[in-house]
C-alpha cells in the first residue's frame, strides 16, 4: 500500500508543485493520476521513487517511510518499482536487449535467468524479434514498448507511467493501455499519469485530479 | 551467490577492456604517458640497486686486528674465541706470522732484503669479514677490539663505507621523491581520464541509478578501467627498463672491451617487477576512485 500524508514539495525558487496532498492506494490497484502540464502529476510520481523527496509530510510504501529513506537504501527502492518515463530514457549506445537488460544486471540476476526474463519482457511489448536492433531504429510507439518492457523485465510491485501516451495516436495509445491493464491483472500496482481525457471515458479504475499541485475531491 | 557476483565481476571487466579497445590511440596514449613517467624512478632504482651490487661485491667491509708480537698461543684463542661469537662477524681468516711474510716474500719485488731480516717482524693477524647491518656499529666494534690488551692494530677503511653508504641512501631518498612526483601525475591522468569518461556516460549513470543501482555498481566500471590502464602503464615502465638496460649493456660490452674487463647491469627482477605491476594498477585504481567520488554524486537523476 502507498500513502501520501500532508506531502508537499516547494523548490528552492518557490514554486510550490505539491501542495497538502492525502492519498492512499491499495496493493494491486489501478489509478490514473490527471491534470494540466503543471499540476504536478510527474513529481507525484517521482517521489513514489524517491526521485524528488517531498519537503514536507510522510510517503509510505508498505510501511516504510519513503521521505527520509537514507540515499544508500534509495536503491533497493527502486529495484521494487518499475517507472516509465515520460522521456523513455533509452540507451542509444546498446541494443534493445542490452537496454532491457540494465535492471537485471542491477539486481545481480544470473546470465541465464537475465536472458529468458529479457526475452519474455519483449514478447510481452512485442518486440521480441527486433532484440539485437538499436533503440535509434524504433519508432515512437515502439520506444514507448521498450520503455514499459524495461520497468516490467525485473516484474515489480509497482508500475509507474508517466504519461505513457504522450504522443502517440488514439489506436496505439488504447493499446499501451490494455498493456498497463493485463499487469494490473496480474497482481502488480498501476499508477498512470495522463492529460488525455478521452482515454479516461470508460475505465472504471479511480482517477485522481491534481490542480496546482493540490488534489481535487 | 558467488557465482552471479563472480559473472558479474567478469562481465563488467571484459565490457571495460573492450572499452579500451575500442579506442586504442587514446588508450595507449594515456597508458604511454603513465608508463613513462613510471618508468624514471624505476629506472634510477635499477641503476642504484646495480651500484650497490657491485660494491657489496668487490668491498664487504673488511677488518684487520694485528695482534701484539708477543701475543702467546693462548691469547690468540681467547681473541678468536671473542670473534667467533660475535653475530656481525660472517668471516674469520687467522694469518700467522709465518703465512704473512711468506706471502710478504711472493709479493715482494725485494725479495733478498725480506729474506735477509733478521727476524720475522710482522705479527699475527685476523682478517674478519662483516655483514652489511654492522656497518653502522663499526666504530663501536673499532674501538672495543682497540681496547683489548692483546691487540695492537686495527685497521679499516671505513670512511670509504661511510661515504658509499651516505650516497647509496641519497640515491634511495631520490629514487622515492620521483616515485611520488611519478605517482602524482599518474593519479593526475587517471583522474582526468575518468572524468572525460564520466561525462560521456552522463546517461547510463543516470538511467542506472534511476532503476536502482548501486553507487558502487556505477562505479566498478571506472575503477576496473583504471586499474586496467595502471596495470597497462606499469608493463610499459617494465618495457622500459628493459630495454634500457639492455641498450647500457650493449654499449658496456663495447666500451669494457678496452679494458679487458666483462660486466653486464642486471635488470630488474622479476619480484620488483610484478611489485611495479601491483603498485601501478593500484595507482590506476585509486586515480579513478578519486575522480569517480568527485564527480558522480553531480549526477542526480531528475
Amino acid at each position: 500500500m502507498i500513502t501520501f500524508k500532508n506531502v508537499s514539495k516547494r523548490y528552492p525558487n518557490g514554486y510550490i508543485a505539491l501542495n497538502n496532498i492525502n492519498l492512499s492506494i491499495n496493493v494491486g490497484e489501478m489509478v490514473f493520476l490527471t491534470g494540466h502540464s503543471g499540476a504536478g502529476k510527474s513529481t507525484l510520481l517521482k517521489s513514489i521513487a524517491a526521485i524528488e523527496r517531498p519537503t514536507s509530510g510522510i510517503i509510505t510504501i508498505s510501511g516504510q517511510n519513503i521521505a527520509q529513506l537514507k540515499s544508500s537504501a534509495i536503491p533497493f527502492l527502486r529495484r521494487k518499482i518499475g517507472i516509465v518515463f515520460q522521456d523513455h530514457k533509452l540507451l542509444f549506445d546498446r541494443s534493445i536487449f542490452d537496454n532491457i537488460l540494465l535492471p537485471l544486471q542491477i539486481s545481480n540476476f544470473d546470465t541465464q535467468t537475465a536472458a529468458s526474463r529479457v526475452r519474455a519482457a519483449l514478447d510481452k511489448v512485442g518486440l521480441l524479434k527486433k532484440e539485437k536492433a538499436m533503440p535509434i531504429t524504433l519508432s515512437g510507439g515502439e520506444r514507448q514498448r521498450l520503455c514499459i518492457a524495461r520497468a516490467i523485465v525485473h516484474r515489480p510491485a509497482i508500475l509507474i507511467a508517466d504519461e505513457p501516451t504522450g504522443n502517440l495516436d488514439i489506436a496505439y495509445a488504447r493499446d499501451i493501455m490494455a498493456m498497463f491493464t493485463s499487469f494490473n491483472q496480474v497482481g502488480v500496482t498501476v499508477i498512470i499519469s495522463t492529460h488525455d481525457a478521452s482515454l479516461l471515458e470508460n475505465t472504471q479504475h479511480r482517477i485522481l485530479s491534481l490542480a496546482q499541485g493540490s488534489l481535487l475531491a | 551467490m558467488i557465482r552471479v557476483w563472480l559473472a558479474q565481476h567478469w562481465f563488467v571487466f571484459m565490457a571495460t577492456f573492450k572499452r579500451l579497445l575500442a579506442t586504442p590511440i587514446t588508450s595507449l596514449l594515456s597508458v604511454i604517458i603513465m608508463g613513462v613517467a613510471l618508468s624514471v624512478p624505476v629506472s634510477i632504482y635499477v641503476l642504484v640497486e646495480n651500484l650497490q651490487a657491485i660494491a657489496n661485491e668487490r668491498n664487504s667491509p673488511q677488518m684487520s686486528i694485528f695482534l701484539r708480537n708477543d701475543a702467546k698461543q693462548a691469547d690468540v684463542d681467547r681473541i678468536r674465541q671473542d670473534l667467533e661469537q660475535n653475530p656481525q662477524i660472517i668471516e674469520l681468516e687467522f694469518v700467522t706470522k709465518d703465512v704473512a711474510l711468506q706471502q710478504l716474500l711472493e709479493k715482494s719485488e725485494l725479495p733478498d732484503i725480506a729474506m735477509n731480516l733478521p727476524r720475522n717482524p710482522l705479527p699475527d693477524a685476523f682478517v674478519i669479514t662483516l655483514n652489511e647491518n654492522a656497518l653502522e656499529n663499526l666504530k663501536q666494534l673499532q674501538e672495543d677490539l682497540k681496547g683489548k690488551p692483546e691487540i695492537k692494530y686495527v685497521q679499516f677503511d671505513s670512511a670509504w663505507i661511510e661515504r658509499f653508504s651516505a650516497l647509496l641512501e641519497l640515491g634511495h631518498s631520490i629514487i622515492l621523491m620521483i616515485t611520488m612526483i611519478s605517482s602524482i601525475a599518474i593519479i593526475a591522468v587517471m583522474f582526468n581520464t575518468i572524468r572525460l569518461q564520466i561525462a560521456t556516460k552522463h546517461d547510463e549513470i543516470e538511467i542506472s541509478k534511476l532503476i536502482g543501482a548501486t553507487d558502487s555498481f556505477i562505479r566498478r566500471p571506472f575503477l576496473y578501467f583504471g586499474a586496467l590502464q595502471g596495470l597497462a602503464a606499469g608493463a610499459i615502465a617494465w618495457l622500459i627498463v628493459l630495454l634500457l638496460i639492455h641498450l647500457i649493456n650493449e654499449q658496456l660490452i663495447v666500451f669494457l672491451r678496452f679494458y679487458e674487463m666483462e660486466f653486464l647491469l642486471g635488470s630488474l627482477s622479476t619480484e620488483n617487477g610484478l611489485s611495479l605491476l601491483f603498485f601501478s594498477t593500484w595507482l590506476g585504481w585509486l586515480g579513478a576512485r578519486l575522480s569517480v567520488s568527485n564527480h558522480l554524486w553531480r549526477i542526480e537523476p531528475q
